[in-house]
């Protein structure tokens, strides 16, 4: 029975549910020490003094490491830029430690190694800098504004770009509109908060080099970057991912840390061990904030959107340890499923006194898609049309595909849309959640006193971004089959679906299949974890690597049985002749051969070694969609929301495990949930964090959610040899859009416009003590 | 330091070691007994990643002094599978309904589960998620947790039968 569409077991369990899982505090190496950061308790500051005195003294301590300490054995104490072709630095990636002017609270100042991390972390509290306050800008709406201070005084401006995604003519659009609706949105998407915090563990090796474990979703990039900033000899440097607690972003940078606990190694001759505690990712992880949004749409009398225009606002952080791609994505995706026949939108990256902002699961796709959903429910309201008819009077409709959008991916290449039916996913949708039904119910609640309130969401996905994904297969003279990919596994099962892959077409089951992904002594070349790719690129890499092993498995029995190879099949682990022959021959005897001996013969025509090493290539992107329905009630005297129902349609093209992919998707709806009703990440005027705990930043739980009714189509992706597309974001990005739907659906009868996420109890119950308010003082107003 | 000798029970076995007193009962776990199976997700007492159970009870390791266990009972996800490597119904469960995905939060909720199902075996949905409402899960979004959690029930009742 073939594997790949089946919900096999997950390969990865076994070890995680007894214990035996390997995350990088768990890797224990003889003579480790630990580090601690000293961390810069002000947004903006000029460093005036480090006294490091009173700390080197404390028990335990070997070195207390500022920049000037690091110097000596890093190329620049400036980051280059991550991820980018030319790995070069500029003046806003970050700084390995900052030993000058610290530009936002958590900003790496020292590091302190010790014996044990209780005592480094000790003595990173004795550490005393000296700081000279310097002016603070904490909003990115005033960053942008003239005359506001530099966030960092070497820089000119806090803009760090300004660019105008736009296609069509908007000012013709506008002219020719019957309507237009405009609204200000304000979205927040907070943290990314893998359970496992950043980690990093390097080993001094005898020939000068080092072994580097990372919680990384990128070991490649890490790689690289280490053996340009440390300038070692790329030989004797190897990055090993572990086990990985949860990525969702965050682990898509390269962090100063990971740099300076290397370098701290180098330094000392010795392992050094450096694990994030929450605060510090608080204080210090990449988060994805804040986005204000202008936006006007244009219709004509019935709906049919003609144009959109506006401006983004996108708080960008103190540095840029990326190329700023999250805004771009943003408002390249606002359009999503839909026809816009014109569009402008102007966006302003502006540097704040916070922590840097980077992707966090969804990439700027989800305030996409909600700043599209709300804009099309203020359309209906206005216009007095269903909310569900407009958005089916502007979906792409499935004869236009591939549906090419007048835009240009960050590769260059077009955006084409590859392959879906929209509507018939929001229709079938629709049909599941009961949305026809639904004003009766509402009624009848409302009757009671009860507020429910239904919404709507759809999206849109490019997934399995490239340029490649390598993937290596390779039948050991055991016969143990590995696949070794650069794609990195956090946790989404990846082993499991690549070891499917793998298994169909060497005729073994799944669970013989090893996999060893992110680790840059068995992969060569990898790009990492990131734009939910992972399973198109090194998933299409594993199939033909695969397929080209069981073909060189065949011709190399067919030398060895004599038999032609037509007359061969792979199957249980062996070449064996086709119907019923016994004649058979096992791969590890295959592998054995292909192996070689000294002096003995070898096959003619067959290359040694069973194996192939493929980087499948991709530009394009397979486009997954959704259509959210989601069903809340509000207690309109506490502002609390409960989601009651929740229905989710998705198309991420042929599924390899349907289970994986059923897991990837609620996961994700339970991250949009937190974004629409729970996740702030707060700042003061001061720039100083207001949450630093997860007592303070709620991340949803249990009670909170209802079941997840998850729904399918598998419109097979043209693009790729698997017909696959991403799920690791599709089910986050439409979920917060649905989310307010449903609430503003629900305080219908206040009249009430919410344009924001999070809504928090607090911000519904102003919302509606005005509204209700506002409708008092005209009952009351005389006639 | 101020280091104690401390003696106490971990999954069945005894051990006598030795630990600063301010060294939490999840630092000595995963340090000082290398049993890195308990993890720590926020070492605020809030994500329970880090829960164990000490004499029966669940506990967050985090916000527990290892000296405070001093002749305690302590079992971690180590000890649940049985000697022969059997599958706590629990475990197998949370394999068969996709309970985990990246496994971080893992520990903390079979560990909760356990003392959940042992006092509680016939839950309701809604129950279940009351008893992990103090642990984190960030990749599953809780569905199979609780089915996991519905499956082992029914076979932990079966066992008892």
């Amino acid at each position: 029975m073939r594997a790949v569409g089946r919900s096999v077991p997950r390969i990865e369990d076994p070890a995680l549910l007894v214990g035996k899982g390997r995350y990088v505090d768990d890797i224990a190496l003889p003579g480790t020490l630990h580090a601690a950061f000293v961390r810069s308790a002000s947004a903006h500051a000029r460093i005036a003094a480090i006294d490091t005195a009173a700390a080197a003294g404390m028990p335990g301590v070997h070195a207390v490491l500022t920049a000037a300490d690091l110097r000596p054995v890093l190329r620049s104490l400036r980051l280059p830029l991550g991820a980018s072709p030319t790995s070069s630095e500029n003046s806003s990636t970050p700084f390995v430690l900052n030993g000058h002017e610290a530009a936002y609270v958590g900003e790496p100042i020292a590091l302190v190694v010790a014996d044990t991390r209780y005592e480094a972390e000790d003595a990173a509290g004795a550490v005393f800098v000296d700081y000279e306050p310097l002016p603070v800008v904490a909003d990115a709406r005033r960053a942008v504004e003239a005359g506001t201070p530099a966030v960092r005084t070497e820089l000119a401006s806090n803009l760090l770009n300004r660019m105008m995604v736009a296609f069509g003519d908007v000012d013709e659009a506008f002219a020719k509109a019957t309507h237009v609706v405009a609204d200000e949105l304000w979205q927040h998407r907070g943290c990314g908060h893998p359970l496992e915090g950043r980690g990093v563990l390097a080993e001094t090796r005898p020939d000068g080099g080092l072994c580097v474990w990372s919680s990384t979703q990128m070991p490649h990039d890490l790689f690289h970057t280490l053996a340009g900033m440390l300038g070692l000899d790329e030989n004797c440097l190897r990055v090993v991912t572990p086990d990985v607690g949860g990525g969702f972003g965050p682990k898509y940078c390269i962090y100063p840390e990971e740099l300076a606990v290397p370098a701290a190694a180098l330094l000392l001759g010795r392992n050094v061990k450096w694990i994030e505690d929450r605060r510090e990712n608080f204080l210090s992880a990449v988060q994805e904030r804040d986005q204000y949004w202008s936006l006007e749409v244009a219709t004509d009398g019935d709906g049919r959107i003609l144009g959109m225009r506006g401006r983004l606002i996108h708080d960008q952080g103190a540095y840029a340890p990326k190329a700023v791609n999250l805004p771009y994505n943003s408002a390249s995706a606002v359009t999503g499923p839909y026809v816009v026949p014109a569009f402008a939108v102007e966006v302003l990256i502006a540097h704040t006194n916070k922590v840097p902002v980077s992707s966090v699961r969804g990439a700027g796709y989800p305030q996409a898609a909600f700043a599209m959903e709300r804009m099309i429910d203020l359309v209906a309201a206005r216009l007095g049309i269903d909310r569900v008819a407009v958005r089916a009077r502007n979906l792409i409709p499935p004869e236009k595909m591939p549906y090419t959008k007048p835009l240009k991916a960050r590769s260059g290449a077009g955006i084409v849309y590859d392959s879906g039916d929209y509507p018939a996913c929001q229709a079938e949708a629709l049909a599941a959640a009961g949305w026809h039904d639904f004003p009766r119910r509402q009624a009848e609640a409302l009757a009671q006193g009860r507020h429910l309130g239904i919404g709507i969401a759809n999206a849109v996905k490019g997934t399995g971004r490239g340029p490649f994904e390598s993937g290596v297969v390779r039948v050991a003279p055991s016969g143990r089959v590995s696949v070794f990919t650069g794609a990195t596994a956090m946790g989404q099962g990846l082993a499991t679906a690549l070891a499917q892959i793998c298994a169909d077409e060497l005729g073994v089951r799944p669970e013989e299949v090893g996999v060893i992904a992110g680790d840059t002594a068995f992969a060569q070349f990898g790009l990492g974890g990131f734009a939910s790719r992972q399973l198109v690129t090194a998933g299409s890499s594993v199939h033909i690597a695969a397929k080209a092993v069981a073909a060189k498995a065949i011709r190399a029995a067919s030398t060895m049985l004599d038999l032609p190879e037509a007359e061969l099949e792979l199957a249980g682990g062996e070449v064996r002749g086709r119907g019923g022959s016994n004649r058979g021959i096992s791969l590890a005897e295959i592998a054995t051969r292909l192996r070689g001996a000294p002096g003995y013969a070898f096959p003619a025509e067959i290359e040694p070694g069973l194996e192939a090493s493929i980087q499948w290539k991709t530009d394009a992107l397979a486009y997954a969609n959704a259509c959210h329905v989601a069903e809340v009630e509000v207690d309109i005297e506490t502002g609390h929301v409960g989601v009651s129902h929740y229905i989710a349609l998705h198309d991420s093209g042929r599924l390899i495990n349907p289970m994986i992919v059923d897991g990837q998707i609620k996961g994700g709806i339970a991250h949009g949930i937190g974004n629409a009703l729970y996740e702030l990440m707060g700042y003061d005027e001061e720039g100083q964090p207001l949450t630093t705990t997860f007592a303070d930043y709620l991340l949803v739980t249990a009670p909170e959610l209802p079941r997840f009714e998850t729904l399918y189509r598998e419109t097979p992706s043209p693009i790729n040899p698997l017909g696959a597309k991403g799920v690791g974001e599709a089910g986050t990005i439409p979920a917060a859009a649905a989310i307010i739907s449903a609430v503003e659906d629900a305080l219908r009868p206040f009249g009430v416009r919410i344009s924001q996420t999070p809504v928090t109890p607090e911000f519904l119950f102003n919302l509606i003590s005005k509204a209700r308010a506002k409708q008092r003082a005209e009952r009351e107003m005389p006639a | 330091m101020n280091a104690r000798s401390i003696a106490l029970t971990v999954n069945g076995r005894p051990v006598n070691g030795t630990a600063d007193v301010r060294t939490t009962l999840a630092d000595f776990l995963r340090h000082s007994l290398r049993l890195t199976g308990t993890h720590l997700g926020c070492e605020h007492g809030v994500c329970g990643a880090c829960t164990v159970l000490v004499d029966g009870a669940s506990v967050r390791s985090c916000l527990m002094l290892a000296v405070q266990a001093e002749g305690a009972h302590v079992r971690t996800i180590e000890g649940l599978a049985g000697p022969d490597g059997e599958l706590h119904p629990l475990q197998t469960a949370f394999r068969d309904k996709h309970g985990l995905q990246c496994g971080f939060c893992t520990p903390g909720m079979l560990m909760t589960l356990v003392e959940f199902l042992e006092e509680n075996p016939d839950p309701a949905e809604a129950e279940i998620r009351d008893a992990i409402s103090g642990n984190i899960c960030r990749c599953t979004g809780y569905e199979s947790i609780v089915a996991a959690a519905l499956q082992a029930a029914a076979e932990i009742r079966e066992r008892r039968r």
